[in-house]
């Protein structure tokens, strides 16, 4: 029989995949608050049920967001994991690190924590697994002589983040680093110190392939598109179709959702006005097709996962802004809408479910723009949108 | 005359306190309630500085129950003895 301490979590190392057991044993070789991880994970699976509680307090000088306590209500039997408190610390735009700058945050955390990290959390931190509370204001110091920061936790904006951008990615229509930075910046206050009713994600995706999920996982979701044309590079098409292999008709053709799109046996044609910027055949011929030239962003609103309401997705709040520094008109259209859920937000209400329960009619006219026809779901099927001059005629 | 930030502080806390054990109070709860007690000698940003005098004075604290809420220091109740 074996004599491992940990038998049930033992089976979560089989298999040819990656083993989070596996990671916190090789953590375990020198960080006993691991080791206590272990064994309480092991009565956790045993007994089928949790042994963490959330802690609400805990945090450093002066900051409401960037650690979340938390604590072993079977400290008697695990005293290294008593306190295990997570610290998230804002990642860099795009997630693009030195080894230098992951060793200087490697460092620090060997010091004060569990050695355990999770590259990202959800929302975008590099998250700090496990530490105690002795240790949190030595961590933010420092992180902070470093140039490191925390991110948001509670009713703050948390940590924006985004895709990769232009670094690496041709197909961004704007530079999703440059805006991440910004608002960072901008909104240090709003990041540290919470003051909205519930928490506020920003997610910048450079172009519709959304590849950080933007439209379902913020509450702000600015995702890159193009105003004109697709560009098309007609002989790279012929290339493509040369291919014996590619099936223009069945891979891209028939494919296109709006039916914009169109092969007549030599030339292929957009009706661009159609065009619904799903990037598919964009993505089945990157050598043929581009985005347009004139490049900005759409903004949407109000996605959330399920915590007290329902899973929701964006909505489509403005189709076209330009997103160039210092983006003033995006940062005029967040103060209005801020200052409407300030106003009408109830506590542990996100945004999304502040605009369903007023109406999206009264939150527009709140903020100041125009009902149009982009914010309407269904056409004739939106209950949302009341135009005055019908309502005058009856 | 207009009310310092210090003043507006000071009000803050003691409002925090009045309210402790009873209500949590958000960040905007407090602004509000300051805006309402002494009208257009208060606006909205002189209330998040009056706030972030509190919070570096260390008289009051953030707490996370679902939000986030501003309360007196206490003892975390979910910490080990």
């Amino acid at each position: 029989m074996s004599d491992s301490k940990s038998p049930i979590l033992d089976e979560l190392e089989k298999g040819p995949w990656p083993s989070f057991v596996t990671e916190i044993k090789k953590a375990a070789e020198k960080s006993p608050m691991a080791q206590g991880l272990l064994e309480q994970l092991e009565l956790s699976y045993k007994e089928k049920r949790t042994h963490w509680k959330h802690g609400g307090i805990v945090g450093v000088k002066g900051y409401g967001g960037g650690i979340i306590g938390r604590y072993s209500d079977a400290s008697d039997k695990f005293p290294e994991v008593a306190h295990f408190h997570t610290v998230r610390v804002n990642q860099p735009s795009g997630w693009f690190y030195t080894a230098d700058a992951l060793r200087e945050l490697m460092a620090i955390w060997e010091k004060h924590g569990s050695c355990l990290t999770n590259f990202h959390g959800s929302t975008g931190d590099t998250v700090f697994l496990g530490t105690k509370t002795s240790e949190l204001e030595d961590i933010f110091t420092e992180l902070s002589e470093k140039g490191w920061d925390l991110g948001g936790s509670g009713s703050d904006v948390r940590t924006p983040s985004c895709c990769v951008g232009p670094a690496r990615c041709e197909f961004a229509c704007y530079d999703t680093l440059s805006l991440t930075y910004d608002l960072t910046m901008s909104y240090q206050d709003e990041l540290h110190r919470p003051f909205f009713p519930y928490k506020w994600k920003f997610k910048m995706a450079g172009c519709p392939n959304d590849c950080v999920a933007s439209i379902a996982r913020s509450d702000f979701s600015i995702i890159g598109t193009w105003k004109d044309a697709i560009q098309m590079d007609g002989e790279a098409v012929k290339e493509y179709v040369a291919d014996a292999n590619f099936n223009i008709q069945k891979f891209v053709v028939n494919k296109c959702p709006s039916k914009c799109i169109s092969w007549d046996g030599k030339e292929l044609e957009i009706d661009n006005k159609n065009c619904v910027r799903c990037m598919h055949c964009i993505n089945v011929m990157p050598k043929a097709l581009r985005p347009g030239k004139e490049k900005g962003a759409t903004l949407l609103i109000g996605a959330k996962a399920p915590i007290v309401e329902g899973a929701q997705l964006a909505s489509v709040l403005v189709p076209f802004m330009e997103m160039k520094p210092p983006y003033q008109e995006l940062k005029d259209l967040l103060a209005a809408i801020w200052e409407f859920w300030d106003e009408n937000g109830v506590a542990r209400e996100r945004i999304g479910e502040c605009i369903q329960r007023v109406g999206l009619g009264n939150f527009v006219e709140q903020i100041g723009l125009k009902p149009i026809p982009q914010m309407v779901m269904q056409p004739r099927d939106n209950p949302y949108i009341f135009y005055e001059e019908y309502l005058e005629e009856e | 005359m207009a009310v310092s930030v210090e003043e507006l502080a000071d009000a803050m806390y003691e409002l925090v306190t009045e309210y402790a054990g009873k209500k949590k109070l958000k960040a905007s709860d407090i602004v509000k309630e300051m805006i309402s007690k002494y009208g257009d000698e208060v606006d909205k940003e002189q209330g998040k500085e009056a706030i972030r005098c509190l919070m570096d004075s260390e008289r009051c604290v953030y707490t996370y129950f679902g939000g986030t809420y501003i309360e007196l220091p206490h003892k975390e109740g979910a910490e080990p003895e």
